[in-house]
């Protein structure tokens, strides 16, 4: 009870952390889209009226633990003075408040009906998303083409993404573009994201999906309008005839082992498999699984042990395939355009 | 059903052994036992320290899961645990934290408490006081067997469907979740109409309403807040188990079932639950801060309005858990603004209690320490619920570490921090011993410095773009950093923890002894000895004003006035059919989660009987002797 303990200096903590705030094409403080900035904008302005709320309140305590804490002979003084309370003061703390939250809910209020609005079918591109554990399919329906894992979008123009999911509830989010909206079984959801600059933006599944919810990554990789045009007629057109031999024992390969579930367009397969990612123009993604970098090697080894890298999803183990044989299918893969 | 019988047998066998062989006197050799006094007791204070028991023994386990949960993050890409084991730990995390320690321990100060604040002898039911106990271990026991048997529940705490369902956890991992959530809900419901009744009508006279002590009425609340929160819970649980165990469709969209309609029950049930986690902490606040102020509480009648306004709001605004589902513009801004609106009651407790605090002569022991400490990081917290009501912005911080941090700072600063401040301050009144003061701070410091190396971070780690309820980040996207410094404070805090503990053991051994009002105290409980007698007062007492303690000792000579003659006191008898009410509840759960029919319907006989038994028996209880009388010539 002698040495006081000074409560001020725990105030510091939050300045030390405030620097862990960094760069990322992930982040939310950092939007490169319209959605992304009028959420940011309202992010900073709760941020500010908060934070005064905090420095207020900080003040006082801070005031009041080191003017009024009992110090040594403050026992002869007598007992304070009974305060039963303060009509005034009492009156002044309800309502600045409630002036604080009329000035935060009003543009809160605006944003939700603005961010809401459907798009122009004419000036927007239609996306279809699906969302599977754990991994996510994606259509353009008036392009008659599709994908997984990455979606590709042209800047500056309205993208409405219309969203089913096929097992359990997903969220899908975008943080560098703007806020997440969920994929409800039995429902089709809707959100409409816009990129103002060419980049690859980061997305994550937001809402827990089961054993690999962490590792149900996708990419958004958007393009300059005529770079998108060019990406859509080449996926209209994908390049998936194997030209060697060792590619050619490949797509046998496929076809025996892949089929039932992965589809390659312009393949010449007689199925297209739909209950796993689409692997057309695969050589083009940028990463596996959404989780590793693309590359034969990794390829190879996801093949022997899916389990490993993403526990929990659906893919068996093709560990019984020789290594020349996964050669020969890890080749072809990498063979489609 | 044979494994039951075997184990059945075991426990009889070694009871005997233990207690010295079976013969003719083995029941009452039993009877006598210290356990048994302790499982059959009907007495408030004994129910209330068995609480503390159970509740610390669940802290450990749900602690431990929150250190490995937190040592698999410490560093990008870890392989420590990993995919289905990580979510399993999080739920059981999050369900144990929530249910089995939060609202029991805060149950252990109310019911020791509560009874002596309103000057009664015991709560209106102690026969239901003992089930709903017996019925909360059986249920959280019941769901930690999950570990041993099967697996534990995966699907979060919040228990989303269609994961949840069978198709996509197909092990009795969720069964465990539903049924001990179910069996512990029963008994929470249980113990909130007990103290209902105890408070509308065990009041000394002359305690009014409005001068009851704020920790009673926020368990006034707090229980009327469970009467209308719960039942949503257990309708919804049953619903879950239907589709589970019986393959009904409530919630399977192959069946025309809807997955949203879980969403809603369960915050409809999950938002007051956060509610009634705080505002008992509040009442505790609401005692410890005029005490060691050495003032009476500012502004008594609006901070009581505040409670019941705060309590009658949190039905209002579920709907902002589920921004995220796209119920439209309009849903979403209604509850943007009735969640905004509970900020301002929020802010007028604030700001009374640090009113509480101007002018006085500020004490810091131990539990004043946790109150002052509680004010800024619980107005850290509570102003990140502002923010995550503003909707917009609440689309990027759903689901991330943000939200992540805004519910620790809530439940750690305001929860966990009232439960420690009860605990300081109240131990010397359960225990008859006062907890070590040095060793009370350097724990408090520890912890405290632990939640915000811990929490604060996180805020930035959603922002970065961190999901809640991963098992794994990557490198190189800004969340070494946060996720290393938030591992620290999880070992800071885990430090505070150990030395409280070994605080309560070395009380225990060599404290201080406690006399009637260690701390100088304004409430009724202060008035009787260190622990109370079991009848706590020989009179009952009159009551004449808010903070009757203190008046009598200001104003009046220093003790309290009767209320009625010195004379006989009547006592309910202990009683053994809650615990086997409770067993049997635990078998019949236990068999469901196996889809075990007969062993479900066997354990719900063994209930059924019980009550017939209860029903039927007649017990007017016994007359007591107070100290006061004895040796006066007055035989029982």
């Amino acid at each position: 009870m002698k040495r006081r303990l000074p409560a001020w200096w725990l105030l510091t903590i939050p300045g030390l952390l405030a620097g862990c705030v960094s760069r990322n094409n992930m982040s939310a403080l950092d939007p490169q889209g319209p959605v992304g900035k009028s959420q940011l904008n309202l992010i900073y302005l709760s941020t500010g009226i908060m934070t005064f709320v905090v420095i207020v309140v900080a003040a006082i305590y801070i005031y009041v633990v080191l003017r009024y804490r009992e110090r040594p002979g403050d026992e002869k003084k007598g007992i304070p003075e009974q305060v039963a309370g303060s009509k005034k003061l009492e009156i002044l703390w309800t309502a600045i408040p409630v002036l604080l939250l009329i000035i935060l809910a009003v543009p809160t209020i605006s944003t939700t009906f603005t961010l809401d609005k459907k798009p122009d079918p004419e000036e927007s591109i239609r996306v279809n998303v699906i969302g599977y554990q754990y991994w996510w399919g994606f259509e353009y329906p008036d392009h008659k083409v599709s994908t997984s894992n990455e979606v590709h979008i042209p800047v500056g123009k309205k993208v409405d993404f219309v969203m089913k999911s096929h097992d359990v509830i997903h969220a899908f989010w975008v943080p560098s573009l703007g806020g997440k909206q969920d994929l409800n079984p039995g429902r089709q959801d809707r959100i409409v994201l816009q990129a103002d600059k060419p980049g690859v933006y980061e997305g994550k599944c937001a809402e827990l999906c089961g054993a690999s919810h962490a590792l149900m990554n996708f990419r958004v990789i958007a393009h300059k309008p005529d770079d998108f045009d060019r990406w859509i007629a080449s996926q209209r057109k994908p390049d998936s005839t194997p030209k060697t031999v060792q590619a050619r024992e490949g797509r046998r390969l496929f076809n025996q082992n892949c089929i039932g579930c992965h589809a390659v367009r312009g393949g010449g397969f007689k199925v297209e498999g739909r209950t796993g990612p689409e692997l057309t123009a695969f050589s083009e993604r940028t990463r596996i699984a959404g989780i590793l970098p693309n590359n034969e090697k990794n390829l190879k080894d996801w093949l022997r042990n899916p389990q490993g890298f993403k526990p929990g999803n659906r893919m068996p183990a093709f560990d019984h395939l020789t290594e020349k044989q996964l050669d020969a299918l890890s080749v072809y893969l990498e063979s489609l355009k | 059903m044979a494994t039951l019988i075997i184990i059945l047998i075991l426990v009889l066998f070694l009871g005997a052994i233990l207690t010295g062989g079976y013969n003719k006197r083995f029941l009452e050799r039993m009877q006598q036992s210290d356990l048994w006094s302790w499982i059959t007791t009907v007495d408030h204070k004994r129910i209330g320290i068995l609480y503390l028991i159970s509740g610390g023994f669940f802290f450990a386990v749900a602690g431990l899961e929150a250190l490995l949960i937190r040592i698999q993050l410490m560093v990008p890409n870890n392989a420590f645990i990993v995919g289905d084991t990580y979510n399993q730990l999080t739920t059981m995390h999050g369900t144990t934290m929530l249910f089995l320690v939060a609202l029991p321990i805060l149950f252990a100060l109310m019911n020791f408490i509560v009874p002596l604040q309103i000057g009664a002898r015991d709560v209106a039911f102690p026969f239901l006081n003992s089930l709903g106990y017996w019925l909360y271990v059986s249920g959280g026991l019941l769901l930690n067997l999950s570990w041993i048997f099967g697996g534990a529940p995966d699907a979060g705490w919040t228990n989303y469907a269609t994961l949840a369902l069978n198709d996509y956890s197909p092990g009795p991992g969720v069964n465990y979740y539903v049924l001990g959530l179910q069996i512990s809900g029963i008994g929470t419901l249980i113990s909130a109409i007990n103290f209902i009744t105890t408070i509308v009508n065990m009041r000394a006279p002359g305690m009014s309403y409005l001068r009851l002590p704020l920790f009673t009425w926020t368990t006034f609340v707090t229980s009327a807040i469970i009467m209308f929160a719960f039942p949503p819970l257990t309708a919804g649980l049953f619903m879950m188990m239907f589709d589970r165990i019986f393959g009904a469709t409530f919630f399977s969209t192959a069946g025309g079932g809807n997955v949203t309609v879980w969403e809603h029950i369960f915050w409809i049930f999950g938002h007051p639950e956060v509610y009634l986690l705080i505002l008992p902490a509040f009442g505790v606040f609401s005692e410890v801060i005029p005490t060691f102020s050495k003032k009476r509480l500012f502004g008594y009648h609006s901070m009581v309005f505040a409670v019941v306004l705060i309590g009658f709001l949190g039905f209002m605004v579920w709907l902002h858990h589920m921004f995220t589902v796209g119920l439209g513009p309009v849903a979403n801004s209604i509850f943007a603004i009735s969640t905004m609106a509970i900020a301002v009651p929020t802010g007028i407790k604030i700001f009374n209690w640090l009113f509480t605090m101007w002018g006085g002569r500020i004490r810091f022991t131990t539990a004043m320490l946790y109150a002052a400490g509680f004010i800024v990081t619980f107005v850290m917290g509570g102003v990140t619920g502002v923010m995550l009501a503003t909707v917009p912005a609440d689309l990027q911080f759903h689901d991330t570490y943000f939200v992540v941090a805004h519910f620790h700072y809530v439940i750690i600063g305001g929860t966990v921090m009232g439960m420690l401040a009860g605990f300081y301050y109240w131990w010397p009144k359960m225990f008859g011993r006062v907890l070590n003061e040095k060793l009370g701070k350097w724990s408090f410091w520890f912890f405290y410095l632990g939640i915000h190396l811990a929490f604060f971070p996180q805020h930035f780690l959603g922002l970065n773009g961190m999901p809640r309820r991963v098992f794994t980040f990557e490198a190189n996207k800004g969340f070494e950093t946060g996720n290393m410094v938030s591992t620290i404070g999880t070992f800071l805090m885990t430090i505070g923890v150990l030395i409280l503990l070994y605080n309560v053991v070395w009380t225990l051994r060599k404290g201080k002894q406690a006399d009637a009002d260690p701390w100088d105290g304004r409430t009724l409980e202060w008035a009787v000895s260190s622990p109370p007698p079991v009848y706590n007062f020989a009179q009952t007492p009159r009551v004449r004003g808010l903070d009757a303690w203190w008046l009598e000792k200001v104003h009046g000579d220093g003790k309290l006035k009767p209320a009625e003659p010195l004379g006989l006191i009547h006592m309910p008898s202990p009683s053994h059919l809650p615990f086997i009410m409770a067993v049997g509840f635990f078998i019949s759960g236990f068999g469901f989660v196996f889809h075990s029919w007969q062993v479900g319907a066997l354990g719900l006989v063994v209930v059924f009987i019980m009550m017939y038994v209860r029903s039927f028996q007649e017990d007017h209880g016994y007359h007591l002797q107070p100290d006061e009388l004895k040796g006066q010539g007055v035989d029982s």
